[in-house]
């Protein structure tokens, strides 16, 4: 579904990323692993063409998507949460889902202006699916609330909300339960799993906690300083010797 | 009991629906009475507070939905005022046919403008569109010949029609009236839209907004072009109103005047344009009466007394006075008490199983969701 080949990236003298390749089935979970500042985000970014590599390319159901215009991702049926959430705080959760949908209405300035009746309709028609969206993920209370100001881990679920609303088939979380407490991690994990399957999802994780990616993921590729150093089942990449190296060090 | 509170909330809800309709009909008697009520002199001042609402719209849209800045309207108002006063006076068309044009020429000048503010933002922004808000005057006493220079035009205003009864300045208020509802009516309704959805988006969070699909060029162009157009639109009706225009009345400072006029009434409020627009009619008035020597001087210090009493603009401070006084009187609001009380937060963490970590709530409250993450140090 998605191919990464040799991708590269340079910001100044430091290479963020250096030849990494690697593909996502259809289906599947990839967890994406690596001590902090490994590229893993950088990786997201180029994936949803927030940053253009100096090399490489991503194939994404046979398409370049680095050909593509960086609004025109999530129409191909890619989404994404961001790392410290990247919602909108001054709209109301319901809003926030909403804005997911955009690629779905197709209301222009002018019909949107004139409040035409199709344009009332698919307002109407986005409203309903995304409160079926905010039932689903136990959102339905704060609906009506600003987003800032919301708990943190609802807030997560709100970004989660949001990234569906896209309909995506290939799903990307950026540090999905950073911030969480315990008991909520599993909570999350229980709900990525959940919508993983009824959603039909593609998934690709980014994540420090290893509990949520071990249970989560099918395979794991491991970044360290831009490079990959492992990938394979999660077991077999909890074992490799390169990535206990990567995050513990080794002894003198 | 479920049923109880079932129906005395739907009869709470039926209540609010006819208070809602009772106000915006005494609302609407209010505003067409009121110029078989007022003086002409009064009733021109209303018309002029409508003409000013329109602009303030058009740059609500683009300063408190958009996010941009323009220091610059004040020329979006001039252009939409001088294709008014030079079709009139050179052309001799009549004063509809001046509407179109003018929104049309500063829906397209707005684009124009549309393309520096998508390189720029904040304070770069500002610094161009002010430019065109210094320069345009001085380009309008050049071109002599169409615009009159420095004497400026004079062109006839509309004049009711023999039906109507009505003195030329109540035809004058309704014209303007019938254009600022359609103009406030346009504006709210692209707000309501998925591209005014857009439009907050793009406020808010940038990237997210472009990860979501939306097209900022796209979105952040038709903005200012909007937001001209308003501009532009109320320019015409100045014309229509005041039958002169001259450079001097459109010099930077009217542009200021409008920003600040905004700020004042409430930035991203569907009532603070109105409440602004009042502000920048009236308020000079009463600097006026205050002070003969420097009525600047008191238009300025009323501005800050405003913005510290109500720092959300006027319309926030009446949000505020309506919430105060809905804690004051629990009690009476209840039994559908639930209604009106909001939840906190806290009560709705509870939701989920295990509460958040104090902390992380207490974050996600004080900062803007999205802002990076405070360091430890701080």
């Amino acid at each position: 579904m998605l191919t990464v080949d040799g991708i590269t990236v340079r910001f100044g003298g430091i290479t963020a990323l250096d030849g990494v390749a690697f593909a996502v089935e259809a289906g599947s979970a990839v967890g994406l692993i690596g001590p902090n500042g490994a590229g893993k985000t950088t990786l997201f970014n180029c994936l949803t063409r927030r940053c253009t590599p100096d090399a490489g390319t991503v194939r994404y159901e046979g398409e370049d998507l680095l050909g593509l215009a960086p609004h025109a991702v999530a129409r191909r049926g890619i989404a994404r949460t961001f790392q410290n959430l990247g919602l909108f705080p001054r709209l109301t959760v319901r809003e926030n889902v909403m804005v997911g949908a955009h690629t779905r209405g197709r209301a222009g300035h002018l019909a949107a202006a004139l409040r035409l009746p199709r344009v009332r309709q698919e307002e109407a028609r986005l409203r309903d699916q995304a409160d079926e969206l905010l039932r689903r993920l136990d959102l339905s209370d704060v609906a009506d609330r600003p987003a800032s100001g919301l708990p943190f881990g609802t807030l997560k679920r709100v970004e989660l909300a949001r990234a569906l609303a896209v309909r995506p088939r290939l799903l990307l979380l950026d540090e999905p339960v950073n911030g969480l407490s315990h008991g909520e991690v599993d909570d999350f994990a229980d709900l990525v799993r959940a919508i993983r399957q009824d959603f039909d999802l593609t998934l690709v994780v980014v994540e420090h906690h290893m509990g949520f990616v071990m249970g989560l993921c099918d395979r794991v590729v491991c970044l360290d300083f831009g490079r990959k150093i492992a990938e394979g089942p999660p077991e077999q990449v909890q074992r490799d010797p390169a990535v206990i190296e990567a995050y513990l060090g080794v002894a003198a | 009991m479920s049923t109880i509170t079932g129906i005395l909330r739907a009869d709470g809800a039926r209540a609010g629906r006819t208070r809602a309709a009772l106000i915006a009909l005494a609302a609407t008697v209010a505003v067409v009475g009121a110029p078989f009520y007022f003086a002409p002199f009064q009733v021109f001042q209303l018309t002029m507070v409508l003409v000013y609402a329109v602009a303030l719209a058009g740059l609500n849209l683009l300063v408190g939905h958009g996010g941009q800045i323009s220091l610059g309207h004040g020329a979006f108002f001039a252009a939409g005022a001088y294709t008014a006063a030079v079709m009139l006076d050179r052309f001799d068309t009549g004063h509809l046919a001046t509407l179109p044009v003018a929104a049309a020429g500063c829906f397209l000048l707005g684009l124009g403008f549309g393309v520096p503010a998508l390189r720029l933002r904040g304070l770069y922004l500002a610094l161009v569109t002010l430019s065109f808000a210094v320069f345009l005057p001085l380009l309008l006493k050049r071109l002599e010949p169409w615009t009159g220079g420095s004497m400026g035009l004079t062109v006839d205003k509309p004049q009711p029609p023999a039906w109507s009864g009505l003195a030329e300045d109540q035809w004058l208020y309704f014209l303007v009236l019938a254009v600022t509802a359609f103009a406030l009516l346009v504006a709210r309704n692209l707000l309501r839209s998925r591209v005014g959805r857009a439009l907050l988006a793009v406020r808010d969070h940038e990237s997210a907004a472009e990860v979501m699909g939306v097209r900022l060029s796209l979105h952040k162009t038709l903005a200012f072009a909007w937001s001209g157009m308003f501009a532009g639109v109320a320019g015409c009706l100045y014309t229509w109103v005041i039958g002169f225009v001259s450079p001097d009345s459109f010099s930077f400072v009217l542009s200021i005047t409008l920003l600040a006029g905004l700020v004042v009434g409430g930035l991203a409020s569907l009532y603070g344009p109105l409440l602004g627009a009042a502000f920048v009619m009236y308020v000079p008035n009463v600097a006026q009466d205050l002070s003969e020597a420097a009525p600047g001087v008191v238009f300025g210090l009323l501005i800050i007394a405003v913005m510290y009493v109500a720092p959300a603009g006027l319309a926030g401070l009446a949000g505020r006075i309506g919430s105060a006084a809905a804690r004051r009187l629990p009690r009476t609001r209840t039994p559908d008490g639930t209604h009106t009380a909001r939840p906190t937060p806290s009560g709705t963490s509870a939701t989920s199983a295990d509460p958040t970590p104090p902390e992380a709530e207490v974050q996600a409250q004080a900062e803007p969701v999205g802002a990076p993450p405070r360091t430890e140090e701080e």
